[in-house]
């Protein structure tokens, strides 16, 4: 057979096929398409559960639940109900992610900027592989060597330097505790590094090698060509630190471990705090009765899922926006 | 070749090859008894090493399940196990819940003030009130006069105490509580007694024994309270407790059994509530209780009177659970100090003895051999 025959009789069977092929494609479409909408149903799902889950906290605590400072399952007397309200958790939650993210972010875009603009190639391959054993380290690892390395490191060493230095500000006075709020804020810091710094890299690599010979060939210093290289970036690199917000808002083991789990409205970094993920985890496994506080700890968890999805829906608002910006640009 | 025949005579071979063994298993061999038990963490390392002993004696298999005294209870009333374990005896309501229970000790368990002063060792004076003070911050400083004066000689910085405590729901945090609740009214009034404390703001949670251990450690001045066998295990200093009698007493496995003894005066008949017994032993209306250390309680194992309330049991998984309690709370006591555990004294025993004389399955006495 010649080849032209081979490929003439190849088309047509490709034409006979054709009727049959177009019903598989449906078929595979339809079924793919029904497979992407599981997420719908699985999201709606967990949705749905939480909040029949923290319907009965919900009825009895209202709106209050958001600000109330008290956390009492078991009041002394067993007349009086018991009182639940998540300010200090949302508080806690909230101030240990911005912690992670003014200590993380900075080191991340530090790496980033290594990886892609300066480093050489074989030091660039080492430095990615640690980072990324970073990730894939799991949080109860961090939590215990928080508890048995940073804390007595942080607590000798650095925070009494801390002290001594910035003590006229108020989030630094108080007596110095190993398991507090700023110890929580570090490990946070340190677990979003591998996120934020590898999506990072990964944008700035994607920036055209066009912009960056225009701006040398107009002189820039390599400090000129990296201030443009992140401004193009900009919205890939926001992106990058919402998810290692995502991250640090939703960690659980690892805060639990070292941040003090302490009910409690703190105003300096020094003292124990908690946050929602950490109420969960701490109590959730032996709290039996009353059904409310079952009930309380699932509305807890409700807010972390609202303020996840929050971050998240931020995040892409931004990226759209600023994407759009850019595009705009280049068109003018 | 029709790969298919092959492929299906080849399935339906291996198929019959498996239900071939599956029913030569189940007819032809001795089946081995199979116990289920949930409940209590704190003596389930206790309870493990009893099921691997009992298993190597007798061949009975006992799957022991920690998954906490809340739960173990629910399942034992929802008789999903053969026997459920609590620390605290069941209250009252959930006794009524469960009609034909008996309560059976089979294990002792203390609780321990530990703390971190630079300088000063293990052996430090508490007293209920003073504990409620400290743990309530209305004693903020080591050196105030209401510890120095229990303490006579030892010289107490002039430091902040930094209050620890379990961050994690516990039943630990119960017999503290409940001890302070009994000494202190003012703690009583504020706090009261429970597995989760609404602790004042400022005093450092600890995940676990560990953690409460890990963070008293960590912070100089700092104070805390474990189980027994943690606090003797981990080289950290702890305190005697001032008991009933007003001597200040240290926690040891022998305090703990003295404390039992004295306690075992006062036991109800096994198949009545102990509710009564607390969450620890209140030894206030008890003699001979000059040695006890004030803060312990027992860990119980619930079993049913009448073992045919349970579906699926038979004679011979009656008799094999009671002639493991039994076992548990006679000989298995020897392995207790080995893991930290207090042996129960000879009058806990006898006690039990007769409480599994109870036990019956379709109206027969099951532990013939007693």
């Amino acid at each position: 057979m010649s080849q032209h025959e081979k490929s003439q009789n190849f088309l047509s069977k490709i034409k006979s096929n054709r009727k049959k092929r177009f019903s598989e494609d449906s078929v595979f479409r339809a079924t793919v398409l029904l497979i992407a909408c599981n997420i719908f149903i699985i999201l709606g799902l967990i949705i749905f559960k939480i909040t029949q889950g923290a319907w009965l906290s919900i009825q009895t605590y209202g709106i209050k639940f958001l600000w109330g400072t008290t956390w009492q399952p078991f009041p002394p007397d067993p007349t009086v109900p018991p009182s639940f309200g998540a300010l200090p958790l949302i508080w806690g939650t909230l101030i240990t992610s911005a912690i992670a993210l003014l200590l993380g972010v900075p080191i991340s875009l530090g790496i980033a900027l290594a990886l892609s603009e300066f480093a050489p190639k074989s030091f660039n391959y080492i430095i990615s592989f640690f980072v990324e054993l970073l990730a894939a380290i799991p949080s109860v690892i961090y939590g215990l060597w928080g508890i048995f390395i940073l804390i007595p490191f942080l607590q000798n060493n650095l925070y009494p330097q801390l002290q001594a230095t910035l003590g006229f500000l108020p989030f630094f006075q108080g007596t110095i505790r190993g398991s507090s709020v700023l110890t929580g804020g570090i490990i946070l810091a340190i677990m979003i590094i591998p996120t934020v710094s590898a999506i990072s890299r990964d944008v700035f690599a994607a920036v055209p090698n066009s912009q960056r010979e225009a701006i040398i060939a107009l002189g820039a210093t390599r400090w000129e060509k990296a201030r443009i290289v992140m401004g193009y970036g900009r919205s890939g690199v926001i992106g990058a630190i919402m998810l290692g917000l995502g991250r640090a808002v939703g960690e659980t083991m690892a805060i639990t471990m070292v941040i003090g789990n302490s009910f409690n409205m703190f105003t300096s970094l020094f003292e124990p705090g908690a946050t929602l993920a950490s109420i969960v985890a701490n109590e959730f496994t032996e709290a039996s009765s009353p059904p409310v506080y079952i009930s309380a700890l699932m509305e807890a968890g409700l807010i972390l899922f609202a303020l996840a999805i929050a971050v998240n829906a931020s995040a892409r608002l931004v990226i759209w926006r600023s994407t759009r910006k850019i595009k705009e640009a280049e068109m003018l | 070749m029709n790969y298919k025949i092959i492929a299906v005579t080849e399935t339906i071979i291996l198929a019959a090859a498996i239900a071939g063994f599956a029913v030569y298993s189940m007819y032809f061999t001795n089946q081995p008894i199979i116990l289920s038990g949930a409940g209590a963490t704190f003596p389930a390392p206790l309870i493990q090493k009893w099921s691997a002993e009992f298993k190597d004696m007798t061949g009975v298999q006992i799957n022991y399940e920690g998954i906490g005294s809340g739960g173990g209870v629910k399942q034992f009333t929802e008789k999903t196990v053969d026997f459920g374990a609590s620390d605290p005896p069941m209250k009252d309501s959930e006794f009524s819940a469960a009609p034909g229970t008996l309560h059976i000790p089979i294990t002792i368990g203390g609780v321990v003030p530990i703390y971190n002063i630079q300088g000063i060792p293990k052996g430090l004076n508490f007293s209920g009130q003073v504990l409620a003070d400290i743990f309530s911050l209305n004693i903020t400083r080591w050196n105030d006069p209401k510890i120095a004066t229990i303490n006579p000689g030892a010289t107490l910085p002039d430091a902040e105490i930094i209050v620890c405590h379990r961050s994690d729901s516990s039943g630990t945090t119960k017999v503290f509580t409940s001890f302070l609740s009994d000494e202190s009214t003012t703690w009583k009034n504020a706090y009261g007694a429970a597995n989760v404390i609404n602790w004042p703001p400022q005093t450092i949670g600890g995940k676990g024994n560990p953690g409460v251990a890990a963070a008293v450690r960590q912070n100089p001045n700092s104070i805390g309270y474990v189980e027994l066998s943690y606090a003797l295990e981990s080289n950290i200093s702890y305190g005697k407790v001032q008991n009933a009698a007003g001597h200040f007493v240290e926690p040891t496995l022998e305090t703990l059994a003295v404390a039992a003894s004295a306690m075992s005066l006062i036991l109800p008949s096994g198949d009545a509530s102990w509710a009564s017994v607390g969450s620890y032993f209140n030894l206030h209306n008890v003699d001979d209780a000059d040695n006890a250390y004030p803060i312990a309680s027992f860990s119980y194992a619930l079993v049913y009177k009448e073992l045919n309330v349970r579906a699926g049991i038979t004679l011979d998984k009656a008799r094999a659970l009671t002639w493991f309690l039994w076992w548990a709370v006679h000989d298995g006591q020897h392995y207790a100090s080995g893991l930290s555990y207090v042996p129960l004294p000879q009058a806990v025993v006898t006690h039990n003895e007769a409480t599994l004389r109870m036990i019956t399955f379709n109206g027969q006495q099951v532990n013939d051999w007693a």
